[in-house]
């Protein structure tokens, strides 16, 4: 019966079943995350006691940064002209300069993410195992997306991110606001989900695949018998991705979630995350469906327009810190979409210098929220910052520099990251943009700059008298917040080492089929 | 007897809307994960109907990775309500409201 029905799907049943080839090595970093978070499961639930936070730490760097490693260690390979990049598992991924640098990228957010967390679930009393392996495992979905070349292993990416990224959310089960953010996430997340799925359908049914070499190349050659298919699946897709990178007007849900996850969680929201869905934007539809870019760009165009003006603007009403970094994180995804607007290797470039940029910078500044806050993650408003500068002179300073990054001051990498999209926008030919995007740092930068003053110039007294504690810094933290600030700074002063890999790293356009 | 191929693209659609739209409008977390469920099956239907229009054995290839997909967000959807009806006796979506401004 099974035969009778391949026979009428025309696949001819005495050929041997080929096994695709799968290429370990392509997939080193992925299987090191993967594994990596499968053995810390396994080992938690063999051992008898209970291990200790650090335990979890060590191993999730460990493992973490030996996924960078990995991932770097085949820099020289995909980008040497003569070898150049290359597909693994039947073209269902690709290796080159982009999904290298995503790895890597994504890799030392989970450094970063584990280094906060540590004196984080010591001070809330969270389980260490549970965080690190979901952590991990969210990241290898991240890198998923990184390397896919066909729209079902992206989908399925997402999906592995998205939903560790659920139940991280809700970590903190016993406070409603973590467990209102996990509810929300998930909703608004899955919803989503099945937008993204509903476009790459919508686009297998117009161009017969759903390999994003074998798309292009159907795009290049002919046009599809069915155009509207096409697009309403593209429309789709945005949609989707929209919702997952956090833009206007798919951004309801940020503020809520973000306020709401532990500020860890959060922070690998607004590094890792952003990363993986621009990652997954630029190479399905810059790269993929580039032949269709007069299509997209003007809805890219919109869409980039809103968020820079929506997300500054509702930034500097807030008065949490935490929200008001959520909704620059909105507007931080508008300055990305105006390197993917540029649909050029310009733009893509610039956008992925941007996510470098910021991931740092967003890790460093939640990570400065997490220490701030009282247990139960409460007391993020802007009254618990003020006198910070005399209470605690250096972590002042360094949310300061973060902060300061986000604005665009020159001489830290957010002047660069912002010099670099708007310098490919102009490239092609988008002034307005451009002009709006200059207006709105100004305006974003309100927001920072208030919560520079009040660390500054505000008056410690009331705080002495209510008789809270010093903030705590914890080793882990401090070098977090240490690697982070180095980072911003050397960006700001020497930026040409990312700046070209970045340029060296445009999504490569591969086949199986040829 | 054949029906058009057209057809089961509209009933994909129409389901595919009237999961969003019960999304959007209901206020009972399971009924939303219904809907969820309902949008998902009617992207597989769609998946089907293009594998048989294209003679193409990969979108029905697709159908296993979304049944495995949904099932696994909807246990994650599911813990994450029973940890909230631990703390209140019943939930709508607008009783978690505690996040705002």
């Amino acid at each position: 019966m099974i035969a009778g029905m391949f026979a009428q799907l025309g696949v001819p049943t005495d050929a041997p079943f080929a096994v695709p080839e799968v290429a370990w090595s392509a997939l080193t970093p992925l299987l090191i995350l993967i594994v990596g978070a499968l053995a810390l499961l396994v080992v938690t639930a063999l051992v008898p006691r209970t291990l200790p936070v650090g335990f979890f730490t060590v191993t999730t760097v460990a493992v973490a940064a030996g996924a960078a490693v990995a991932s770097l260690g085949s820099w020289d390979r995909v980008t040497d002209p003569d070898r150049g990049p290359y597909m693994a598992v039947a073209g269902a991924i690709t290796l080159d300069g982009f999904s290298v640098l995503v790895t890597a990228l994504l890799a030392i957010t989970v450094v970063l993410v584990a280094l906060l967390a540590d004196g984080y679930l010591r001070r809330e009393g969270l389980g260490a195992a549970e965080f690190s392996v979901l952590v991990l495992l969210s990241a290898s979905g991240g890198v998923m997306m990184a390397l896919a070349n066909d729209l079902i292993v992206m989908f399925l990416g997402l999906e592995v991110l998205s939903i560790a990224l659920y139940v991280l959310a809700g970590f903190q089960g016993d406070r409603r606001e973590s467990q209102e953010s996990a509810m929300k996430y998930f909703l608004l997340g899955a919803f989503a989900s099945a937008f993204l799925l509903y476009g790459i359908a919508l686009v297998y049914g117009a161009t017969g695949s759903t390999n994003l070499g074998e798309i292009a190349g159907f795009l290049a050659r002919d046009v599809p018998s069915e155009q509207g298919l096409l697009l309403g699946g593209m429309a789709m897709l945005i949609v989707g991705f929209g919702f997952k990178i956090g833009v206007v007007p798919f951004q309801s849900w940020v503020p809520d979630v973000y306020q709401g996850a532990p500020t860890p969680v959060t922070a690998f929201m607004a590094s890792g995350v952003k990363v993986a869905g621009f990652a997954a934007l630029l190479r399905v539809i810059v790269s993929a469906l580039s032949v269709q870019a007069q299509d997209w760009r003007p809805v890219m165009w919109v869409l980039a327009m809103l968020t820079l003006v929506v997300g500054p603007a509702m930034a500097i009403v807030q008065t949490d810190v935490k929200r008001m970094l959520a909704y620059s994180s909105i507007s931080h995804a508008g300055f990305i979409l105006i390197g993917v607007q540029a649909a050029s290797d310009r733009g893509t470039a610039g956008a992925l210098f941007y996510l470098f940029a910021y991931s740092f910078m967003a890790l460093g500044a939640f990570g400065v929220v997490s220490l701030v806050a009282r247990q139960g993650d409460v007391g993020v408003d802007l009254d618990r910052f003020r006198g910070l500068s005399k209470r605690r002179p250096g972590l002042a300073l360094v949310f300061a520099v973060f902060l300061l990054g986000q604005t665009g001051v020159p001489l830290t990498s957010g002047f660069m990251a912002k010099f670099s999209v708007i310098g490919a926008a102009v490239a092609s030919e988008s002034y307005a943009l451009a002009m709006v995007a200059m207006l709105t740092s100004v305006v974003g930068a309100f927001a920072y700059l208030r919560v520079i003053v009040a660390m500054y110039l505000g008056d410690d007294e009331e705080m002495a008298e209510e008789g809270t504690r010093r903030v705590q810094i914890p080793a882990a933290a401090g070098l977090a917040l240490g690697l982070a600030l180095a980072v911003t700074v050397t960006l700001g002063v020497l930026p040409s080492t990312v700046l070209d890999a970045a340029r060296d790293a445009v999504p490569a356009r591969l086949s199986p089929s040829r | 007897m054949s029906v058009d191929y057209s057809w089961y693209l509209f009933l994909g659609a129409a389901l595919f809307t009237i999961g969003a739209y019960g999304l959007l409008i209901r206020r009972n977390p399971l009924v939303m994960f219904m809907c969820i469920e309902l949008m998902l099956n009617a992207v597989n239907l769609t998946f089907v109907t293009f594998s048989r229009m294209l003679n193409d054995i990969g979108g029905q290839v697709v159908v296993f990775f979304v049944l495995v997909v949904a099932a696994a967000e909807v246990v994650v959807g599911l813990g994450i309500l029973v940890s909230i009806l631990r703390r209140r006796p019943s939930a709508t979506v607008d009783d978690i409201s505690a996040l705002k401004g």
